[in-house]
C-alpha cells in the first residue's frame, strides 16, 4: 500500500507539472502559447535523454540524431503528396507516393528512432566513459551530415515546410505525459532498476550476473524510440531543418537535463519547464518587452548567454541539479509508519 | 577509393600543415587532461576569442608583434580565468559533469562573441601574405603549410624539453599518471595545474595565430568543427598519454586535410561521416586507443 502511494507521487508530481503548464498556457494569448508548447516538446525530448543518461550514467551526444530521424520520418509522410516535389525534389519513390496522418506518422518516427537507436546500441553499448560520448558525438555528426546532403530521404538543405501543423497545446501535452509514463514504467521495472544498479556500482551489478551491455542496449533502443516521438511532435510544430537539430539543441536540452537534476524523472521535467520558461522569457525580452513599466530590450543572443551561465552556476553549486537528482516523494508527516 | 582521390605534393603539405596545427591543439587539450582528467570543450574558445584578438588588432592597425602580443595575452588571461572559475570549483566531479560543465562554457563564450562582434564576423588580415605560395623544386606549396609545420616541431620540442628538464614538468608527469600519489609526495596542486593550464593556454594562442592564416574570416564559431575533431583525434590516438594524443590529433588533422583536398566536391560533402565513422570504427575495435599498450586493468575498489 505504502510502496503504490509512493509510485503515484513518483509519476503524479511530474505528470502533474505538464498538465499544470498546458492548463497555464491557456490563460495566454496565443502567440504566448507557442512558447508554452515549445517547452512541452522540450519535455518530451528531456525525458528521452534521460531515460538514457539519468537511468544509466553514461553521457550521450548523440539522442539529437534521433529526434532528427524522427523529425525526418514523420515530416517526409506527412507533408502533402501534392507539395512533396516543390520542397523535396529528389525524393526516393516510394517516400514521394506514402502520405500518412498525424498519429500514424508519429509512431512511425518512434519506431524508426526505436531502429535506429538499436542499430547504433549494437556496436557503441560496448564503450563507456569518454570513449562513448565521443561515439556518440560521431553519430550525431554522421546523421547530420547525411541528412543535410542526401536529397533522396528527405529536403535537404531545405526547411520542412507544409507539414500539418498538429501539435497544438493537446497534442504537446499529451505527448509530454506519455513520454514520461513511459520513463517511468521502466524505471520502475526490473530492467531500470538493473541499470540504475550498474550505474551506481558496476562491478557489484556484474558480480551478481547482470550483462551491462544488454541493460544499457535496451535502455538506448527505448530512450531512442522516445527521442523519435519527440521530433516528430516537434516537426509538426513548426518547420524545422538539419540546422534547427544539431549542437544548439543538443546542448540545450542536454543543459535542461543538468540543471534539473540528470538521475531523476521528476528532474527532467523541472529542467526542462525551468529552462525553457527562462529562454522564452528571455526571447520575448529580446524583441523588447515592457515589466511593469520598465522597457527590457536585450540584444540578440543574451538568452544563449544566460542558459549558458545558468547552467555553469547550477553544476558548480549543485552538481546534481535543482532536484538534487531525486524523484518526488511523500512529506514525512505522510509517510505513516515508514521506518525512518 | 583510389581512382577518386588525386594527392598531389600540395595537398599533402597542406595535410601536414593542418595536422601540426591540430596536433599543437591536442597537446593543449592533452595537458589539462593529464591533470585535471577534465576534457575541456571550450578549447576551441580560447582560440576563437584569440582569433578575434588578431582580427581586432589589424583593425586598429595595430603592428603584427602588437596583434599577436594581444592575441597571447587575451588568450592566457581567458584560460587562467576559466581555471579559477569554472575548472576549480569542479574538480573531483565525474568526467561526465566536467565535460559538460565546458560545454556550457563553450557556449556561453561563443554567445557572448556572438553578442559583442555579430555573426558575420571579422577578417584578421595582417598574416595574409602567409596564404601565397613557395615553389620548392617544381611544387607550389604554402608558406602556412610550412610555418605550421616548424612552429609545430618547434613547440613539442620546447615542451618535451619542459617536462622532461624541469622540476615542475616532472611534477606534471606525475600528476598525470596518479595525482593522489603525486600530491602526497609533495606535489602542490595548485602549482601543477596552473602551469598545464598555462602552457595550454599559450598553445591555444599560438595555435589561433595559425588558424587565422589558413581562414582569415573569424567568426563566433571559428575553431568549433576543429576541436570536435581534434578531441575525436585525442581519444582515438589514447587520453590518457600526451604522446599518443598528439599523435591522435596529428592523424586526423592530416587525414582531414588530405580527403578534404583530395576528394572531389561530390564525395567531399560527406568528409565528416567518413572522418567520424572511422573514429568510431577504432573506438569499438581499440577503446583505449590507436597509440597506446592494450592493457587490461582490474577493477579498483578503494
Amino acid at each position: 500500500m505504502r510502496r503504490s502511494a509512493g509510485a503515484v507521487v513518483e509519476l503524479g508530481v511530474p505528470a502533474l507539472l505538464v498538465v499544470a503548464a498546458a492548463l497555464l498556457a491557456t490563460v495566454f494569448s496565443h502567440s504566448t502559447q507557442t512558447y508554452f508548447i515549445n517547452a512541452l516538446v522540450n519535455v518530451a525530448i528531456v525525458v528521452a535523454l534521460y531515460a538514457f543518461i539519468g537511468n544509466s550514467g553514461v553521457v550521450s551526444f548523440g539522442h539529437i540524431s534521433f529526434v532528427a530521424l524522427g523529425a525526418w520520418t514523420a515530416g517526409v509522410l506527412s507533408v502533402p503528396a501534392a507539395e512533396k516535389p516543390a520542397i523535396m525534389p529528389n525524393l526516393a519513390h516510394g517516400l514521394r507516393t506514402t502520405t500518412v496522418g498525424n498519429v500514424p506518422s508519429l509512431a512511425l518516427a518512434a519506431a524508426v528512432g526505436a531502429a535506429f537507436a538499436l542499430l547504433v546500441g549494437l556496436p557503441l553499448m560496448r564503450l563507456s566513459g569518454l570513449a562513448a560520448g565521443i561515439a556518440t558525438f560521431g553519430v550525431l555528426e554522421i546523421t547530420h551530415n547525411i541528412l543535410r546532403y542526401w536529397e533522396k530521404i528527405g529536403p535537404g538543405l531545405n526547411t520542412f515546410s507544409s507539414v500539418p501543423e498538429t501539435t497544438g497545446l493537446t497534442q504537446a501535452a499529451a505527448c509530454a505525459v506519455i513520454a514520461v509514463v513511459v520513463a517511468f514504467v521502466y524505471q520502475r521495472s526490473r530492467y531500470g532498476r538493473v541499470l540504475r544498479a550498474t550505474r551506481e556500482d558496476a562491478a557489484a551489478a556484474r558480480a551478481v550476473g547482470v550483462s551491462m551491455y544488454m541493460q544499457r542496449l535496451i535502455a538506448f533502443t527505448l530512450s531512442g524510440a522516445l527521442a523519435g516521438f519527440a521530433g516528430g511532435v516537434y516537426v509538426h510544430l513548426l518547420p524545422l531543418n538539419t540546422e534547427a537539430l544539431y549542437l544548439d539543441l543538443t546542448f540545450i536540452t542536454l543543459a535542461m537535463l543538468v540543471i534539473g537534476g540528470t538521475t531523476s524523472l521528476l528532474g527532467a521535467v523541472v529542467g526542462a519547464l525551468a529552462v525553457s520558461g527562462v529562454d522564452s522569457f528571455l526571447a520575448t525580452a529580446e524583441n523588447g518587452v515592457s515589466i511593469a513599466g520598465w522597457n527590457v530590450d536585450l540584444p540578440a543572443g543574451t538568452r544563449v548567454v544566460v542558459v549558458g551561465a545558468l547552467m555553469a552556476i547550477v553544476l558548480i553549486l549543485r552538481p546534481l541539479g535543482l532536484t538534487g537528482g531525486r524523484e518526488a516523494t511523500l512529506p514525512r508527516w505522510a509517510r505513516i509508519g515508514s521506518a525512518p | 577509393m583510389i581512382a577518386i582521390l588525386n594527392i598531389n605534393w600540395q595537398t599533402l603539405a597542406d595535410a601536414v600543415g593542418l595536422g601540426s596545427i591540430y596536433a599543437l591543439m591536442a597537446v593543449g587539450i592533452g595537458l589539462v587532461f593529464g591533470v585535471l582528467r577534465l576534457v575541456n570543450f571550450a578549447y576551441g574558445q580560447l582560440i576563437m576569442a584569440g582569433a578575434f584578438a588578431l582580427a581586432l588588432a589589424s583593425q586598429w592597425g595595430w603592428p603584427l608583434w602588437a596583434g599577436v602580443l594581444l592575441c597571447f595575452a587575451v588568450v592566457v588571461v581567458l584560460s587562467a580565468l576559466m581555471e579559477v572559475i569554472v575548472f576549480r570549483p569542479l574538480r573531483g566531479h565525474s568526467p561526465a559533469v566536467m565535460l559538460v560543465a565546458t560545454f556550457a562554457v563553450a557556449f556561453l563564450l561563443e554567445s557572448i562573441a556572438l553578442i559583442w562582434f555579430g555573426s558575420l564576423g571579422k577578417i584578421a588580415a595582417s598574416l595574409a601574405y602567409l596564404q601565397r605560395p613557395v615553389t620548392i623544386s617544381g611544387v607550389d606549396v604554402r608558406k602556412i603549410a610550412i610555418v605550421a609545420t616548424v612552429v609545430a616541431v618547434l613547440c613539442l620540442v620546447a615542451l618535451v624539453a619542459l617536462l622532461s628538464r624541469t622540476s615542475v614538468g616532472l611534477q606534471m608527469r606525475a600528476a598525470a599518471i596518479d595525482f593522489r600519489t603525486a600530491r602526497l609526495l609533495g606535489v602542490r596542486a595548485n602549482r601543477v595545474i596552473g602551469a598545464a593550464v598555462l602552457i595550454s593556454g599559450v598553445l591555444a594562442a599560438a595555435v589561433s595565430v595559425l588558424l587565422t592564416v589558413q581562414s582569415p574570416l573569424v567568426t563566433p564559431d571559428f575553431a568549433l568543427r576543429d576541436t570536435i575533431l581534434v578531441l575525436a583525434g585525442v581519444v582515438l590516438g589514447g587520453m590518457y598519454r600526451l604522446g599518443s594524443a598528439t599523435l591522435g590529433g596529428f592523424v586526423i588533422g592530416f587525414a582531414s586535410g588530405l580527403l578534404g583536398g583530395a576528394l572531389p566536391t561530390a564525395q567531399s560533402q560527406y568528409l565528416p561521416s567518413f572522418l567520424f565513422a572511422a573514429v568510431i570504427l577504432v573506438l569499438l575495435i581499440r577503446p583505449q586507443g590507436l597509440f597506446t599498450r592494450s592493457q587490461q586493468q582490474a577493477v579498483e575498489r578503494v
